[in-house]
């Protein structure tokens, strides 16, 4: 399975570079150091997202609700330096990720205890967490002039040149990439996803397994709430709106397999990498932003065709259900 | 009239001659011969194995023979399809019934040939107008537009009859279909093989139960070993007869069983009781001994077993290991006591395909191998190559996705993985079903080796030949109560099946 999955990464790493020589072929200075660096950096939530997703898909789940927790926890996170602008940015960035993980362990929490499909779940709470954005605001807005400067610079601090938006979604990265392949709860993830009846028998809890990656998406989802209110500079109900569907895109694109049990940190990170190189470098090649969303679906179909076939080669079941009549 | 009926039993309705059918490393039927006769009701017997559901696949299509020939109404034909074979009239009905829950009586019945009104639409009212008059014919009078989840196993396979009577089969195979019903389902189900005869079907009775084959067949087939070793009327043979016919064979002299010393007590299970799968289980296992758990297809076994490690959770009972009373809540709590289970099914509970080799063997014993709560990979892969090399698994690397290895060696893997845990107690649930022979005689020989090391093993097992070449002492159980305790040297393979069929011992 190694083998084939540096394959697969080392196949989106070459798409990547395809994309990449292909537009600054088109307009050059796309392949400037800073401004790849800047397409990182733009990219940065949406690995840090995708990272979270990857851990609740690998697990045979799925969490819509992301970008609705994004927006929750980015709306407190506003709304906390509005009315105490004296409060220290670590304060704030550490009260949107607890209200993340306290989000995400609500998601894990019905899943595990009421049984209830994942995908209905977080359907419910995308909704309601969008609706208690409403009720805390009123449906109003917190604009740039409302937060404080150290609120907004946070993200865009240097730091031995590089963001500190960019710093945190490397650290996180690290940090993610050391829960999944290095501790007994990532192993849980494969195991949990790759055969649900038989991590039962091995004494792994499968509805506790999920829970913790509930958290997980939970709390990157809390933190990606600060950094991107903060760096856009505004919060309001619809921030993020339909992000939810990149995230898991990035998630597919990077061959993490929506059937669970199969995906690895790498992956997930190039995936979101793709999205980012085509979001950022498109529109600087003249094409508009309605071509750019059929390239993106066709780069989803693709990369799911790629995944299905390299998955039959395996002779991997995917329909486990299917087994069951 | 009689006279008719007299020669339509003399021309049977399927006639399969000379059949043979090979698996890879497996002959599953050879030269087998069966006749099925209109109005007439064929038992099929023989143990698990013999080849029954090999030769029902090969009637319904699913299946292709390697040699031999299939007549119907004596004109030679094959069953290229399952709907070569349903349109040439034969039909089965399994155990789980193959139907669709969510759709209406009426629909179930008619599917693939539902009814049409001159717009080439489903004529709705035709259609259970005529669901309702073949209900009737199988003695159903049940609404034909109700779902088909809100129906009871029972009547679920009325449906099924009343679907074989809409394609107007002549064959009507059953395979084991009072398995899963109550004593009244199964009166209600005699009762309708009664009508089916009378209708002129010939019916392929599969079950194991004498008392019903005694009860409701005309002839008898049995096979073993994949061989057809009798046939007749039922009329000529008694219980014993067939059990002869099913069982005879040398046994013992292939199992690489060793002579042991059998130690103090080790597992003790008093009082287990379970609210639908068992009750009153009693036992004790000892150091060093096999215990054989044998019993039909249902007897509750698997249910006791994942009670014993806390997949389900008894409703009375207790255990007590090496003395000490023992709580089990669910399965960690089980491994960490030194209690583990080797499920039956290998695909759906066995082995996790996606994870390498030497994942798949630490996963139970991650605690072990890991250093304040990171996993040592070193750790792991030494773990892993000193059980799977005392298994003998072959494999190119321990890195090498599980799911790429043989059936053989995925079970390998799986055992090792228990023994990795060094348990003192190991549940094996079917240990060597679907495997390769030679695959076979390694896990044998390695229970051996785990008896002599003084591990206690329980082995639950429907194949005769192992249980009495493999256990020391055999429990049998029978609608989730223990029926019959034997010793190895009073062990003969009638009284097993004896007990675990529910026939009196014979005068």
């Amino acid at each position: 399975m190694a083998k084939l999955l540096k394959n697969r990464e080392l196949l989106l790493v070459g798409a990547i570079l395809v994309l990449v020589v292909l537009i600054a072929w088109r307009f050059p200075p796309f392949i400037a150091p800073t401004n790849l660096a800047r397409v990182y950096n733009d990219t940065s939530i949406l690995i840090i997202l995708a990272l979270g997703q990857m851990a609740v898909i690998l697990t045979r789940c799925i969490d819509l609700s992301m970008a609705a927790n994004l927006a929750l926890s980015g709306m407190v996170a506003a709304m906390l330096n509005a009315a105490f602008p004296g409060l220290p940015i670590p304060v704030i960035l550490l009260s949107a990720i607890a209200l993340g993980a306290v989000l995400g362990m609500i998601n894990g929490a019905l899943v595990w205890k009421l049984d209830i499909p994942p995908i209905v779940v977080t359907l419910g709470t995308l909704t309601i967490y969008r609706g208690l954005i409403f009720l805390l605001t009123n449906g109003k807005w917190i604009n740039a002039h409302q937060m404080s400067d150290a609120f907004k610079s946070f993200p865009r601090t240097d730091l031995a040149g590089i963001p500190v938006l960019s710093w945190l979604s490397v650290v996180t990265v690290a940090a993610i990439f050391l829960v999944i392949s290095r501790t007994p709860l990532g192993r849980a993830f494969f195991a949990v996803g790759g055969n649900p009846h038989a991590a039962v028998y091995t004494g792994i809890d499968v509805g506790r397994t999920r829970f913790f990656a509930y958290c997980l998406s939970g709390t990157l989802a809390g933190l990606s709430g600060y950094l991107w209110v903060s760096r856009y500079a505004v919060a309001y109900v619809d921030i993020a709106a339909g992000f939810e569907l990149d995230i898991i895109a990035a998630c597919v694109i990077g061959g993490i397999s929506i059937a669970g049990g199969i995906g690895s940190v790498p992956g997930a990170v190039l995936g979101a990498l793709f999205l980012g190189v085509i979001k950022n470098a498109l529109p600087v090649i003249n094409i508009s932003p309605f071509a750019q969303m059929a390239i993106s679906g066709m780069v989803i179909i693709t990369a799911v065709a790629v995944n299905a076939r390299a998955e039959r080669r395996k002779g991997r079941v995917i329909l486990k259900k299917a087994e069951a009549v | 009239m009689l006279q008719d009926t007299i020669t339509s039993r003399m021309k049977p309705a399927i006639a399969l001659e000379g059949i043979s059918k090979s698996f890879p490393g497996v002959k599953a039927l050879s030269d087998v011969s069966l006749s099925l006769y209109p109005g007439s009701v064929t038992a099929l017997v023989g143990e698990n194995g013999a080849g029954k559901s090999t030769l029902v696949k090969i009637l319904t299509g699913i299946y292709q023979p390697d040699g031999g020939s299939i007549r119907v109404a004596d004109a030679e034909t094959a069953f290229p399809t399952a709907l070569s074979a349903a349109r040439a009239g034969v039909t089965a009905i399994h155990q789980e019934t193959v139907l669709f829950d969510e759709l209406s009586v009426a629909e179930n019945i008619f599917l693939g040939h539902a009814p049409r009104n001159r717009f080439g639409l489903i004529d709705w009212n035709k259609l259970n107008a005529d669901a309702r008059a073949l209900l009737h014919r199988a003695g159903a009078d049940f609404d034909p537009t109700i779902r088909l989840r809100d129906l009871g196993i029972a009547k679920k396979h009325l449906v099924a009859i009343a679907r074989a009577l809409s394609v107007d089969a002549r064959v009507v195979i059953m395979d084991e279909p009072t398995a899963a019903l109550s004593h009244k389902e199964i009166h209600e189900l005699y009762a309708l093989v009664e009508r089916l005869k009378a209708d002129g079907k010939a019916i392929l009775f599969i079950s194991h139960k004498f008392d019903e084959i005694f009860r409701i067949a005309d002839r008898y087939t049995v096979f073993r070993d994949g061989t057809m070793v009798g046939e007749g009327l039922i009329a000529d043979v008694s219980q014993d007869d067939l059990v002869r016919m099913m069982v005879g064979r040398a046994v013992g002299s292939v199992y690489p069983k060793k002579d042991v010393a059998i130690g103090d007590p080790v597992l003790t299970v008093s009082g287990y009781r379970h609210p639908t799968e068992f009750e009153d289980i009693n036992f004790e296992l000892r150091r060093g001994e096999i215990l054989g758990f044998y019993g039909l297809i249902g007897a509750g076994r698997s249910e006791f077993m994942q009670s014993l490690i806390g997949i389900t959770r008894p409703s009375a009972g207790a255990i007590r290991l090496d003395g000490e009373i023992l709580v089990i809540r669910n399965p960690s709590e089980a491994i960490r006591s030194g209690i583990v289970y080797v499920p039956e099914e290998r695909g759906r509970q066995g082995a996790i395909i996606g994870l390498p080799i030497f994942q798949n063997v630490t996963l139970p014993s991650l605690s072990r191998t890991s250093r304040s709560g990171f996993l040592k990979l070193a750790n792991e892969f030494a773990l892993a190559r000193e059980y799977t090399s005392r298994l003998d698994l072959r494999a190119a690397s321990l890195d090498q996705d599980v799911g790429t290895l043989s059936g053989g060696n995925q079970q390998k893997v799986v055992i090792a993985k228990w023994l990795a845990t060094k348990p003192k107690v190991i549940i094996l649930d079917e240990p060597t079903k679907g495997i390769d022979i030679g695959s076979k005689a390694a896990v044998h020989a390695f229970m051996s080796e785990l008896a002599a090391q003084g591990l206690s093993v329980i082995m639950v097992s429907s194949e005769i030949p192992e249980i009495m070449g493999m256990s020391d002492r055999v429990i049998v159980m029978r609608e989730g109560r223990i029926v019959g305790r034997f010793e190895r040297e009073e062990l003969t393979a009638e009284k097993l099946v004896r007990a675990a069929a529910g026939i009196a011992e014979a005068a």
